[in-house]
């Protein structure tokens, strides 16, 4: 289990609220039994605009995304964030997150967190320089280059887990087999009816 | 009184502990399974060693990426072939019940579930899509969740959550002639937001949904996702109990009062505490149509599309963008734009009484020249009952096609897709740039009567005026 305390790398800018996960994937690319190759179909659609930050070649390599109010909304798809990855993004910095995503986002190890308006339009504008390296501190809730340093936000389960190593709950949950066979057994509905 | 919400009790129900990070460890009680977000779960499950451990707490179907004609195996689209064979193999591995193409029983997962009794009061109720919220109609905490989580809950029936806060929207009055459950929920939205409901669970409350049925109560719920509320519920009552009892997994009649009495006293106490509320008169409620690339940005038929200096700062960008890629002017009336296709159908509106409203309206009517209209049923079982009550020869006699059951054109994963920069009348739940189908398409989300006005006319039109016509609408 990988704990993820610090992430480094240059960003990406991608402005403009409620980018929804249709957007970031389209619903032709879930037509998949596994989520490679997605990498290449981030933002299809959004693409065939060629000034997409995705297109720049100045971009390509980037792991951290910074993007506006909402991120994400829509869809549950896992696709989305899984789309992210594979093109390379292993952080994201925004204004605020849907919540599914944010789910999904932890599942896999992608930290999310958030900052006001003024300050993610600020460092979408510092990114845009070549050289700005970001690195991002869970431990500190930080976001600093070599230039400024701000503070972010991430609700502190999740921040536990990402620490912790146990962004992936699966195997926590599935130990805990006892316990939910108790709780299964106070539940009135499970013995009306055999489904 | 103990000052809990539903939210509150069901939650505390199935609490299976709190995990160190603190957050709870919930039990599932009921998961729903589709052909898009499981595959990779299922392997993922076989890459652990692990079994699905409670696979008669399991049921799926496939509705995504069904074609709406021509069914025949193996699908032309090889992609669509695959996924439909992979869950295929799950289940049958696994031990789950699949309700299958011709099997009568498959359809929309959040249409499945409701009509065979599954979807009951007091659960949590999960799937991989995120208009599970749809369930919470009956008083259960009904759920969207990603692909990973599917394989959280196959492996162990449950999930690591965050407790929501809960939102009361008290909605109170009778609904104007034409104004249905749809425009109810897009008038919320439109008023509150997209991203309000983040970190909260929505109960809708008061007069005019306990005026409502329980097909009603499921359009409401479905779309509090879209204002960003992951959850959303209405308190069961006796509207509730009516509607479950006799259905196939409904309590039988040996449980029955066992049963209304525990789904009685899960509902929110009187003395409730509620982390926000907020009120709305049902009057103010009009036939609503979306004009842009969100869903909160409709507006009632009788509206202009808003100028900028009619919104917050912070809405004025979205609101640029959706001006250019809709093509709609700001202070342009959406009445009177005319409409490529129309679309009535998706777990929002997709119901047989959605049809029945529908086919009210087309009955006499038929569809404008030029204009592309289908019906998708939510399920082979309202098909069925569609089929009996004559309610495709209605439509098809009206010009609409009459389809079999799936998602269809809500996401066009399915051969149904605009085509360039078509637009179109659609009773699904998201106008998002390129969502059905076409990365130049454009929807506009309304109520299925409002989409027939719409068909019949060939442009976007009050569906109230065709209530003056003199044809019977009752």
């Amino acid at each position: 289990m990988r704990s993820i305390q610090l992430i480094s790398g240059r960003g990406i800018p991608l402005s403009g609220d409620d980018i929804d996960t249709d957007r970031i994937i389209p619903a032709r690319f879930l037509r998949c039994i596994t989520f490679d190759g997605l990498g290449e179909q981030v933002f299809a659609d959004d693409r065939t605009h060629p000034e997409h930050p995705f297109n720049q070649p100045h971009y390509q390599g980037a792991k951290i995304l910074v993007t506006n109010r909402n991120f994400g909304c829509g869809s549950s798809r896992e696709h989305a964030p899984q789309a992210l990855a594979k093109w390379g993004i292993e952080a994201v910095i925004g204004e605020s997150f849907a919540e599914i995503f944010l789910g999904n986002c932890l599942a896999m190890g992608i930290p999310c967190v958030s900052a006001p308006s003024a300050a993610v339009k600020h460092l979408q504008q510092l990114v845009m320089i070549p050289a700005t390296v970001l690195t991002i501190d869970l431990e500190a809730l930080q976001v600093y280059s070599t230039e400024f340093c701000m503070t972010v936000t991430l609700d502190e389960a999740s921040r536990q887990m990402f620490l912790a190593g146990t962004w992936d709950a699966c195997a926590q949950l599935v130990a805990e087999t006892g316990h939910i066979r108790v709780t299964a057994e106070n539940l009135p509905y499970l013995n009306w009816t055999r489904i | 009184m103990s000052e809990r919400t539903l939210f509150d009790k069901v939650w505390d129900l199935h609490t299976v502990s709190i995990l160190p990070s603190g957050q709870t460890q919930l039990f599932i009680g009921l998961h729903l399974v589709h052909e898009v977000t499981s595959p990779q779960a299922f392997a993922m499950l076989h890459e652990r060693g692990l079994k699905v451990l409670f696979p008669e707490r399991t049921v799926a179907t496939v509705d995504h990426i069904v074609p709406t004609q021509n069914q025949a195996r193996p699908f032309s689209d090889h992609l669509a072939e695959e996924m439909m064979q992979a869950l295929e193999r799950n289940c049958s591995e696994q031990d789950i019940t699949f309700h299958n193409i011709g099997s009568g029983n498959q359809g929309i997962v959040h249409v499945i579930a409701p009509e065979q009794g599954l979807t009951q009061p007091g659960m949590t109720i999960a799937c991989g899509d995120s208009h599970t919220s749809t369930h919470g109609a009956f008083g259960a905490i009904a759920f969207g969740i990603g692909t990973s989580q599917v394989r959280d809950i196959l492996a162990s029936q449950t999930l690591a959550l965050s407790k929501l806060k809960v939102r009361k929207i008290e909605v109170n009055g009778t609904l104007r002639p034409g104004v249905f459950a749809k425009d109810v929920i897009l008038h919320i939205i439109r008023t509150l937001g997209v991203k309000a409901g983040a970190g909260y669970a929505y109960e809708f409350a008061g007069t005019t949904f306990e005026q409502m049925g329980m097909e009603e109560r499921m359009t409401i719920c479905n779309m509090a996702i879209e204002g960003g509320a992951r959850c959303g519920y209405i308190n069961p009552d006796a509207v509730t109990f009516e509607y479950l009892k006799g259905k196939d997994f409904a309590p039988p009649e040996s449980s029955w009062e066992r049963a209304v009495a525990w789904w009685t006293a899960i509902c929110s106490d009187t003395d409730a505490l509620y982390d926000d509320a907020v009120v709305f008169d049902a009057g103010d409620i009009a036939p609503t149509v979306t004009w842009g690339i969100t869903p909160g940005q409709g507006i009632g038929v009788d509206e202009a599309v808003p100028v900028l200096d009619a919104l917050a700062d912070e809405e004025r960008p979205l609101a640029e963008e959706a001006y250019r890629y809709m093509g709609f002017k700001p202070g342009e009336l959406i009445r009177g734009t005319r409409i490529d296709v129309c679309f009535i159908g998706s777990c929002t509106n997709g119901r047989i009484s959605d049809l029945r409203e529908a086919a009210k309206l087309a009955a006499g009517r038929h569809v404008a020249p030029g204009i592309k209209a289908f019906v998708v049923p939510g399920s082979e079982r309202v098909k069925q009952q569609a089929e009996t009550e004559g309610l495709d020869r209605v439509f098809t006699e009206a010009g609409f096609e009459w389809r079999e059951p799936g998602c269809s054109m809500c996401l066009a994963m399915n051969p149904d897709k605009l085509q360039g920069n078509q637009i179109s009348a659609s009773s699904s739940n998201r106008n998002f740039k390129g969502r059905q189908g076409s990365a130049a398409g454009r929807t506009l989300l309304m109520s299925p009567a409002m989409v027939v006005a719409a068909a019949v006319t060939g442009s976007v039109c009050d569906v109230r005026d065709l209530f003056t016509e003199g044809h019977p609408h009752a």
